[in-house]
């Protein structure tokens, strides 16, 4: 006999599937880019002491762990916006079986830009 | 003789399944039972015989047993399914099953849920069909080729098992949530030329609650097994309540 | 969420949809060429475009993170949902606080 507290001890296996991924990593990606925005305000408007304030920034986000951040918004963003078309149109144009693979493909098309970006700036 | 197949094995194999039922109501524990595995045995077999067999005690429910009421619904190894046509060969390549109540309704007893939430929101979709002929009217001619017929009944066939509810996260995280059959439904209604309720069906779905808190993660569209598409059928409201609104059809 | 909710949500993520692409454009364009805050002052000080642009950009990305941050909030955290929807109308506030703030800084002369 075995003693389990949850209702559900295995975990609910549909969460492996690719569409729910793609859902819970646009709500992610729209989160942390939530928490990131207050942030980038705040850091631009540095810019209205001076420009040498927002350029004193600047050159410390030139150091490589930055970049590597910043290469991680970028695909936050790319991620976010992708997961958001792939919404637009499954509410608004006529239904398109075979979304796993659009789905996958978006993943892999936002991870290629933040890797993009990564190989200008490093 | 060549070509006529050999009797199906009715002794069982002498490897056995470990079954995990949960026993309880919303508070409980899993329980383990060792069944005989056999050639050709669905889940919903594999439940008869431990409430037969081994505890007389174990709650369930099932009523056709093949495939046509959707009352055998249950938890098994993570996902909601009709027990009786889920082959275990099919779930449990390792021999292990767990199996629970359906997700997101409270639980009478084991693996018994009450659906009255279920059903009471398929009444606040207006899931019901509202006449506006009488017997002496002439029957309504419907074109099965016309766009509402196609929409309608690629979205008919709903039993209301609870299997889409069960899967949707939305449901579990949403307690105003109507839910993907409720929706399916009203959209079903939404496209019968005969309906005369449509825009308080509209309205009824576009409030708090409604089509427009899903979120399209689709587990409805996965799991249902009759194969409808709750997802498409949501995303049509979505469209159709947007132009009802437009048109002041109805307020938001 | 409702009719109206949604409605600004999908409008918003509509709109800015082009942005997005226009902004990591910006992005890329700024990191190729290796710009110093002079450099990016210079280009966009006294610009009516820029500005418009991304006064637009942070109106409509407040509305949408709000509104975002609303669903998430009454989803996933034990607040009801009317001050799910309190929290996530300050949230959008500040947000568009502080992004006009820092339009103005980058874009008035």
């Amino acid at each position: 006999m075995t003693v389990s507290v949850a209702r559900t001890a295995r975990r609910l296996d549909h969460r492996k599937d690719a569409l729910w991924l793609a859902a819970l990593v646009h709500r992610l990606s729209g989160l942390a880019l939530a928490v990131f925005l207050p942030l980038h305000f705040l850091t631009l408007g540095l810019a209205i002491d001076s420009e040498a304030r927002l350029e004193g920034f600047l050159r410390w986000s030139d150091a490589p762990v930055v970049k590597l951040a910043e290469g991680g918004l970028v695909f936050l963003l790319a991620v976010h916006l992708l997961g958001g078309l792939r919404l637009l149109a499954v509410e608004n144009l006529a239904w398109h079986d075979g979304q796993k693979r659009l789905a996958v493909i978006a993943g892999v098309a936002a991870a290629v830009a933040a890797v993009a970006y990564l190989a200008v700036v490093l | 003789m060549a070509g006529v197949p050999t009797e199906v094995q009715a002794e069982p194999k002498p490897s056995e399944l470990k079954v995990s039922l949960w026993r309880g109501t919303d508070e409980g524990r899993y329980q383990d039972y060792a069944v005989p595995q056999r050639q050709n045995q669905t889940v919903l077999d594999v439940v008869t015989y431990v409430q037969r067999h081994l505890d007389p005690t174990l709650a369930y429910r099932f009523a056709c047993r093949v495939g046509m009421c959707g009352s055998c619904a249950m938890t098994v190894n993570g996902r909601p399914r009709w027990t009786c046509r889920t082959h275990v060969a099919k779930v449990a390549a390792d021999g292990r099953l767990e199996i629970g109540p359906l997700e997101n309704l409270p639980v009478v007893k084991d693996l018994a849920t009450d659906m009255s939430r279920f059903f009471e929101h398929w009444q606040q979709a207006k899931g019901t069909f509202a006449p506006t002929k009488t017997r002496d009217d002439p029957i309504e001619p419907i074109r099965p080729d016309s766009a509402m017929r196609i929409a309608a009944s690629a979205a008919i066939e709903c039993i209301n098992c609870g299997v889409c509810y069960a899967a949707c996260d939305t449901v579990r995280w949403n307690p105003d949530y109507l839910g993907p059959a409720a929706l399916n439904r009203a959209w079903t209604l939404v496209n019968d030329c005969r309906d005369g309720a449509v825009p308080e069906r509209l309205q009824a779905v576009a409030a708090r609650g409604g089509c427009h808190a899903c979120h399209t993660h689709q587990s409805c569209q996965a799991h249902c097994p009759t194969a409808l598409n709750p997802t498409a059928s949501i995303a049509g409201l979505k469209r159709r309540t947007v132009q009802a609104w437009l048109t002041g059809e109805i307020t938001r | 969420m409702n009719l109206s909710l949604y409605l600004w949500q999908r409008g918003t993520a509509a709109l800015m949809a082009p942005m997005v692409i226009v902004h990591l454009v910006v992005i890329f364009y700024a990191a190729r060429h290796g710009l110093t805050a002079a450099d990016i002052l210079g280009r966009v000080r006294g610009s009516l475009g820029w500005g418009s642009f991304y006064a637009l950009f942070v109106a409509a990305a407040s509305i949408h993170a709000g509104i975002g941050i609303r669903n998430v909030l009454s989803e996933w955290s034990p607040l009801a949902e009317r001050t799910a929807g309190i929290a996530a109308a300050a949230f959008a506030l500040v947000l568009f606080g502080l992004g006009l703030r820092a339009v103005a800084a980058v874009t008035l002369p």
